[in-house]
């Protein structure tokens, strides 16, 4: 910001004493050496996201596969077979019932635990660390605790259920086996996952509006719910749209939970796009395919890009 | 204080109790299980009608035998910390000067820039991991961890630099102006005197860094195939899953063992981790 400043004033009082064209000529220097301190990276970032971004692009015109040595250039017509066929369709449907159903079940829960968590308690340190746990720990393998916690024979939740008197023994519930099923046991583990995160996202939240203005409300006479909606979420929106913002990325491009519990079945009803592409692109072999697959997930990075860059500005404005 | 009133009070602590610890339930159940399921005998776990929450016949350790014996479990936890520790020295040296440039040196320009940078930290894996493996494999670099060292920073630095400018920013620049006039270079008060004092944030970064490198699964499931080269998030779920065979005790031993001695150290960082994510939205 100094330099910009101190460029014109510098072409103004040219005739000016020398100390003004070496401190000149130090800013010069030092946005030299910023452009050093940064360049590195940039160029990581650009090798490595940047180009194999345009060689998704790339490909996904072509014919690649993963044993081809050469390609060759076919317009649209992976699009085209990709929309014309039946996985492709029920996995875009899937996508979009995973990723919104998990998304507001995950605000509604989130929104709750922040608020619960928001009073001083004793064990706060220890509870705080247990809800973190799942955010925390890899993904794959706190998927794999679920795995055996849904098992088909060993169930505890059936044995719970069973021994509450609920289900019968010879009629245990499959948990990953039945359509509706495992779309539902495939989001709670997604909810498990995110959770935590939107959660201390919305605390930090919550910490940040001045207790001035609960005290001006209460004040005022507003009960818990005029109090809740008047006065809480609305000054939480912007926050409440960053946690949207990561678990809306995180959930429509993630492959993890559904891969590890259900391998996108029974007959493809818990996959998504992101885990056709896996299976096609690189099970399959067929990396154009693949590739086009995946493309579908950049419209909604899109969309999320324009959301952030807007919270961005606005924060700068204020 | 009324009966009424009193009454009031204790129904709405005991709803709070209730409340954080059906969460607390459901979030840590999982973990709980794989700790309890470690120590069952095989016979134990595989009957319908033990109550699983008790230990029916005596606990044992042979889970942990087999894992740490018969498996490659050891080679991928310390495939995994390999990793780690070089992509974190990487993302160190490539993040630092980049964060620290970001908020002293680039101006208006930068800023622009570094929310550029981080929203690069938005392109998920799915996207990039089908042309990627093609470059892996242009490279030779298939069943070679040197292929996860060279793309994990990709998703490491964007989000690290990010992080790093905000704490960079918080430094008041008087010190490093008074470290100028008394004859140091920018870059030597850079080194002398910012790096020394914003060791918090650094080692934020490290841990940061280290927990992403054990979440990652994809690119680790698309570029490697060989048993002995995984790391830890990718052997487990593939490698100890034979066909429809669980060997379930020790599959719960490898994932609490890998889950939850990084969690206790993250949740010393967590504030200031959330604190990066959630720039620009608190002010």
């Amino acid at each position: 910001m100094r330099g910009s400043m101190e460029a014109p004033a510098k072409a103004v009082a040219l005739a000016q004493a020398a100390q003004g064209s070496r401190l000149g000529r130090l800013l010069d220097s030092e946005k030299w050496l910023g452009w050093l301190m940064i360049g590195p990276a940039i160029l990581y970032i650009v090798l490595l996201v940047g180009f194999p971004f345009f060689l998704a692009l790339y490909y996904s015109v072509s014919d690649i596969t993963i044993g081809s040595r050469s390609l060759n250039f076919v317009g649209l017509k992976n699009f085209e077979s990709i929309i014309g066929s039946a996985n492709f369709k029920t996995s875009l449907k899937n996508t979009f019932i995973f990723a919104l159903v998990s998304q507001v079940v995950v605000l509604v829960l989130a929104k709750v635990l922040a608020l619960a968590l928001y009073k001083d308690f004793r064990g706060k340190w220890v509870v705080r660390f247990l809800i973190l746990l799942p955010w925390v720990a890899p993904i794959s393998l706190g998927t794999i605790g679920w795995l055996w916690i849904l098992d088909s024979i060993y169930s505890v939740i059936n044995w719970t259920l069973q021994a509450m008197g609920l289900i019968s023994p010879d009629n245990w519930p499959m948990w990953l086996g039945i359509p509706h099923l495992a779309m539902g046991s495939v989001i709670t583990v997604h909810v498990w996952r995110l959770l935590p995160l939107a959660t201390v996202i919305l605390l930090a939240g919550l910490s940040s509006i001045p207790q001035d203005i609960h005290d001006a409300a209460a004040v005022d006479g507003a009960g818990f719910w005029r109090h809740l909606f008047q006065i809480t979420v609305p000054l939480l929106l912007p926050i409440m749209t960053v946690a949207v913002l990561f678990g809306a990325v995180f959930t429509f491009t993630d492959m993890i939970v559904i891969y590890v519990l259900t391998r996108g079945g029974p007959y493809d009803t818990t996959q998504v796009l992101a885990s056709l592409a896996f299976f096609t692109g690189i099970q399959g072999g067929d990396l154009a395919e693949g590739a086009a697959i995946a493309l579908f997930l950049f419209p909604l990075l899109l969309a999320a890009a324009v959301v952030f860059l807007r919270i961005a500005r606005r924060a700068e404005v204020t | 204080m009324t009966l009424v009133q009193r009454a009031k009070r204790l129904g709405a602590s005991g709803a709070h109790i209730a409340t954080v610890l059906v969460f607390t339930l459901f979030t840590a159940f999982p973990f709980y299980w794989m700790l309890i399921t470690t120590f069952k005998q095989t016979s134990d776990l595989m009957k319908r009608e033990n109550n699983p929450f008790i230990f029916n016949a005596p606990p044992t350790l042979d889970h942990l035998r087999v894992l740490f014996d018969d498996t490659l479990y050891g080679k991928w936890l310390w495939n995994t910390a390999w990793v780690g520790v070089i992509v974190v020295v990487i993302t160190l040296l490539l993040a630092v000067p980049a964060g620290y440039a970001l908020a002293r040196l680039t101006g208006r320009w930068g800023e622009q820039l570094g929310i550029g940078i981080f929203l690069t930290y938005l392109v998920p894996p799915t996207l990039l991991f089908i042309p990627l493996s093609r470059v892996i494999a242009n490279l030779g670099l298939q069943d070679s961890l040197w292929s996860l060292v060279l793309v994990y920073p990709s998703f490491t630095i964007p989000f690290c630099t990010w992080l790093l400018m905000g704490f960079f920013k918080a430094i008041p620049p008087d010190l490093e102006e008074a470290a100028m006039i008394d004859g140091c270079s920018r870059l030597g008060a850079f080194v002398k005197i910012v790096i020394p004092i914003s060791v918090a944030g650094i080692l934020t970064v490290v841990i940061f860094t280290f927990t992403l490198v054990t979440q990652e699964f994809v690119y680790a499931l698309t570029f490697i195939t060989t048993a002995s080269q995984y790391t830890v998030s990718v052997g487990v779920p593939t490698f100890l899953v034979h066909g429809d065979v669980y060997f379930w005790g020790s599959l719960m031993a490898g994932c609490f063992i890998a889950s939850v001695p990084i969690a206790i150290l993250y949740n010393f960082f967590v504030d200031r981790f959330i604190a990066g994510f959630t720039v620009g939205a608190v002010k």
